[in-house]
C-alpha cells in the first residue's frame, strides 16, 4: 500500500509538487495568523518553511538540489525551475495598473530607482568585504538585497553558483521581513501617514510582500498606494540586476 | 478563451527571453540580459494595446492570472530546491546586507517623504473600504513577492 502510493507521487511529480507546495501554503497562512497575528506574511513563512525543506532534503542526499534531489520530490524542480519561475514572474506584470502608477508620480519612480540602487551597493559591498569579491557573485547577492526574487533571477541570468543564489534568496527574504516586521515601528520616523509617503516607501522598501505586510500593519489605507509602486521593484531590479548594474560592478571590480 | 491569455503570456515570455539573449550576444555577455524585464514590458504594452481595441474578454486575463497568482507558491518551491546547506555557512554576508540595505532604505525614506509639498491625503475611514484594502492586502499578499 505504502509502496504504491510512493510510486503514484513519484510518477506524478509535478502534480506532488503542487500538492505539497499547497499544503505549505495553507500551513503557513495557519501559521501567520495564529502565531504572528498576520504581522509576518503567509508567504513569508511559506519561503522560510521552503528553505527548511530544501536544507533537509541537502542533508538527506547530500546533493545540491534541496528538495528536488529526493526522487518522490522531484516535481519541485520543475515546478521551482527556471522555466515556470520566469512565467509566473512575467505574469504578475499584467497587474500593473499604467495609469494609476502615472499618479504614483516622479517621487515614487525617484525612490524606485533608489530602493534598487542603494541595497545593490550594501549588498555588494558587504558580498565584497565577506570575499565573493567576484563581478558574478557581488551582483547576484546585491540583486538579492533588492527583491528575492531580483537575486536568483539576475544569478541564474550571469551565471552564478546555487550556493550565492541561495545567500542571494536568503538576503531578499531576511530584507522582507525587517520591513513586515518593523515597519509599524518605525511608521513615526519614517513620516509614513499620507499616499505620498506610502508611494516612496513602496519604492524605496522593496518586495511587495514586505510593503503591503508592512502597511497592513501600520495603516490599511496605505496598502495600495505602496504596493503599487512597489509592484515595480521586481521588473526594475530584474531589467537591471543582470545588464547595468552587473557591467558597473564588473567594470569598478574586474 | 483562456488559452489565449496563456498564449499571449508565452509569446512575450518567449520573445523577452530571446530578446536578452540576442542582447547578451551583442554586448558579448554570455548570458540572458534582462529578457524578464523585457519580457514584462512586452506584456504590458500588449495588454494596453489590447486593452484599448476591446480585444482582452475575462477569460483572457484569466489565462494570465492564473500565472500571476501561482507565482508565489512557484517562489516556494524554488526555495525547497536552494543549496542552503552551502548558503547557511555565509550566513553573517546575507544578515549583514540585509540589515544594511534595510537601515540605509529607511533613512531615504525618513528623508525624501520630510521633503518637498505633500498634498495627498487619506480619505476617512468607512467600514465599507476597510473590507475593500483587506481584499487588496490578500490580492497583492498571494500574487507577489
Amino acid at each position: 500500500m505504502l509502496e504504491m502510493f510512493n510510486e503514484v507521487l513519484a510518477h506524478n511529480g509535478l502534480v506532488t509538487a503542487f500538492a505539497l507546495v499547497g499544503a505549505i501554503m495553507w500551513l503557513s497562512a495557519v501559521l501567520s495568523r495564529r502565531l504572528t497575528f498576520g504581522r509576518v506574511h503567509g508567504s513569508a513563512i511559506a519561503i522560510i518553511i521552503g528553505l527548511v525543506l530544501a536544507y533537509v532534503g541537502g542533508t538527506i542526499t547530500g546533493g545540491e538540489k534541496g528538495l528536488a534531489d529526493l526522487s518522490l520530490f522531484a516535481g519541485i524542480g520543475l515546478m521551482g525551475g527556471a522555466m515556470l519561475r520566469d512565467f509566473a514572474i512575467v505574469a504578475t506584470a499584467f497587474e500593473v495598473q499604467v495609469t494609476e502608477a502615472r499618479k504614483a508620480g516622479l517621487i515614487g519612480a525617484v525612490s524606485l530607482f533608489l530602493g534598487t540602487l542603494i541595497p545593490f551597493i550594501v549588498g555588494a559591498s558587504i558580498a565584497w568585504a565577506f570575499g565573493y569579491s567576484d563581478p558574478v557573485s557581488m551582483t547576484t547577492i546585491g540583486a538579492g538585497a533588492i527583491t528575492y526574487i531580483v537575486g536568483p533571477v539576475t544569478g541564474a541570468a550571469i551565471g552564478a553558483s546555487s550556493d550565492v543564489v541561495a545567500l542571494s534568496i536568503a538576503t531578499g527574504l531576511i530584507k522582507a521581513i525587517i520591513v513586515m516586521v518593523a515597519t509599524p515601528f518605525a511608521a513615526k520616523f519614517l513620516g509614513l501617514k499620507t499616499p505620498r509617503s506610502a508611494m516612496i516607501f513602496g519604492g524605496l522598501a522593496g518586495t511587495v510582500s514586505g510593503v503591503s505586510a508592512g502597511l497592513a500593519a501600520t495603516d490599511r489605507r496605505l496598502v495600495p498606494y505602496g504596493t503599487l509602486v512597489a509592484a515595480f521593484h521586481t521588473g526594475l531590479g530584474c531589467l537591471l540586476g543582470p545588464s547595468l548594474l552587473f557591467f558597473a560592478t564588473r567594470a569598478l571590480v574586474a | 478563451m483562456v488559452i489565449y491569455g496563456t498564449a499571449l503570456l508565452a509569446f512575450c515570455h518567449l520573445a523577452g527571453l530571446l530578446l536578452g539573449d540576442l542582447l547578451g550576444s551583442v554586448i558579448g555577455v554570455k548570458a540572458n540580459v534582462g529578457g524578464v524585464g523585457f519580457a514584462m514590458l512586452m506584456l504590458i504594452s500588449l495588454r494596453i494595446y489590447l486593452h484599448k481595441r476591446g480585444l482582452l474578454p475575462k477569460e483572457t486575463e484569466a489565462g494570465v492570472g492564473f500565472w500571476g497568482a501561482i507565482y508565489i507558491p512557484v517562489v516556494v518551491a524554488m526555495a525547497a530546491q536552494q543549496n542552503v546547506l552551502v548558503a547557511l555557512k555565509g550566513g553573517p554576508v546575507a544578515l549583514l546586507s540585509a540589515i544594511g540595505a534595510a537601515l540605509l532604505c529607511a533613512g531615504a525614506i525618513a528623508a525624501i517623504s520630510r521633503t518637498g509639498r505633500d498634498t495627498t491625503a487619506l480619505p476617512p475611514v468607512h467600514h465599507h473600504e476597510f473590507v475593500e484594502e483587506e481584499d487588496i492586502v490578500f490580492i497583492a499578499g498571494v500574487s507577489h513577492a
